[in-house]
């Protein structure tokens, strides 16, 4: 068995900033609503034209493999999380594949476990790379949500941002004790109904009725999402510290789904876990789906608050309803 | 202790309002100025005391001190 390693990190983010300011001219809301309920000052917007999912994910990859300190034809298999592709076919991660240059003909698949994603790929990823089958992985997590958001909808729109976080995966050659410790994924499809987009797929296509009447666009029961976001995250990371003989005092860091500042304080409030050791960023760019724990790790990796050696812990949770938790040695 | 009297010093110690400025007729949103992420904490702060599950469809029903009473009192 090889151990696995997290060798590079990147993260885009699109140059437009929304702020709650320019939000409450387009929807009746105001920051002060916004930042109570959700602790969020502004999010980014993707520039349609070139900021697509796979678009903004290059910039993030491109990153990731060079901090790996790799070329992209070192990469075997490229996991891309996103909700909303670039096209339904063919997948988002042969379009990264094509971007970054790769030719040597990795297998390339996407994804769908809504804000989870980048979690349920990290396991995956580790358990390729545990075994032999590949070497280096690049795990993607992307999302445009500007793309399904409704701008008409207060209760919605003021929450999600669009962008993109990569990580390179790879065999541990360095003997440095760098590894994967433990993972939990997890799903309960009886709650899907909570957090859904309902037109648009095989089942309920588009047609001229759904669109008049504005259903294409992500719905969402908040009470239900919230209630049983922070109590999956924190049961899962429970479990995982439960298992592996830890507690809370030995997880340097604590990188939850920058979903919102509320569920983050209150699963570290039922994990029992301090506030000032949580990375969080959800203040600056809302919440980007399967984007947002890799684009935060990249940016607390880089700042050197995250440091090599440190035990981290991951939470994420979504749509399906999808949750997971990943337990390393940085 | 009373299930009206444990709610209330559970609803107490939440808001850090007085128990003896909540009644039985006292409104989460109107009167607590709780807003609807602060109602999800509170009952799931009901659940742990009372060792219940509270339907999450059931949360926008429960208004007031005596709603959530009534309902505590009919699962138990």
């Amino acid at each position: 068995m090889f151990a696995t390693k997290i060798t590079g990190t990147g993260k885009f983010h699109p140059e437009k900033v929304m702020t709650n300011d320019d939000l409450s001219k387009m929807v009746d809301t105001s920051d002060e609503w916004i930042m109570q309920r959700t602790g969020i000052k502004e999010r980014r917007i993707a520039n349609p034209e070139t900021e697509y999912p796979s678009g903004m994910a290059f910039y993030a990859a491109q990153d990731a493999i060079k901090n790996a300190g790799l070329e992209p034809n070192d990469i075997s298999l490229i996991i891309f999380s996103v909700t909303l592709p670039d096209y339904l076919f063919p997948n988002t991660a042969s379009q990264l594949q094509t971007k970054l240059g790769i030719s040597n003909e990795c297998a390339c698949m996407d994804i769908n476990a809504a804000c989870t994603g980048w979690v349920y790929g990290l396991q995956m990823a580790d358990a390729l790379i545990k075994t032999g089958v590949h070497k280096h992985v690049l795990v993607v997590g992307t999302e445009m949500t500007s793309a399904f958001n409704n701008w008409e909808d207060r209760s919605s729109c003021v929450l999600f941002g669009d962008g993109a976080g990569a990580t390179v995966l790879s065999q541990n050659e360095d003997n440095d004790g760098a590894q994967f410790i433990d993972s939990i994924l997890s799903c309960d499809g009886t709650k899907s109904g909570s957090l859904i987009l309902k037109k648009g797929g095989s089942k309920s296509p588009i047609t001229h009725e759904v669109l008049d009447n504005k259903e294409q666009f992500v719905s969402m029961e908040g009470q239900i999402v919230f209630k049983n976001a922070v109590k999956t995250m924190s049961r899962h990371c429970a479990t995982l510290l439960k298992r592996n003989n830890l507690t809370t005092e030995d997880i340097d860091w604590f990188v939850p789904h920058q979903a919102n500042l509320r569920i983050i304080e209150t699963t570290a409030k039922l994990l029992e876990y301090p506030m000032d050791k949580v990375i969080c960023n959800v203040e600056k760019y809302a919440n980007t789906s399967s984007a947002s724990i890799p684009a935060a790790v990249h940016e607390a990796f880089t700042d050197g608050r995250i440091k090599r050696g440190q035990t981290v812990l991951f939470a994420a949770f979504g749509a399906g309803l999808t949750s997971g938790a990943v337990l390393l040695k940085f | 202790m009373e299930t009206i009297e444990k709610v209330i010093k559970i609803v107490s110690e939440a808001t850090k309002v007085d128990a003896s400025n909540i009644k039985a007729e006292t409104n989460f949103i109107d009167d607590l100025n709780l807003d609807s992420l602060d109602m999800v904490e509170m009952m799931m702060k009901m659940e742990e005391e009372f060792g219940v599950e509270i339907p999450e469809d059931k949360t926008e029903d429960l208004k007031t001190i005596n709603d959530v009473t009534n309902f505590l009192k009919t699962i138990n």
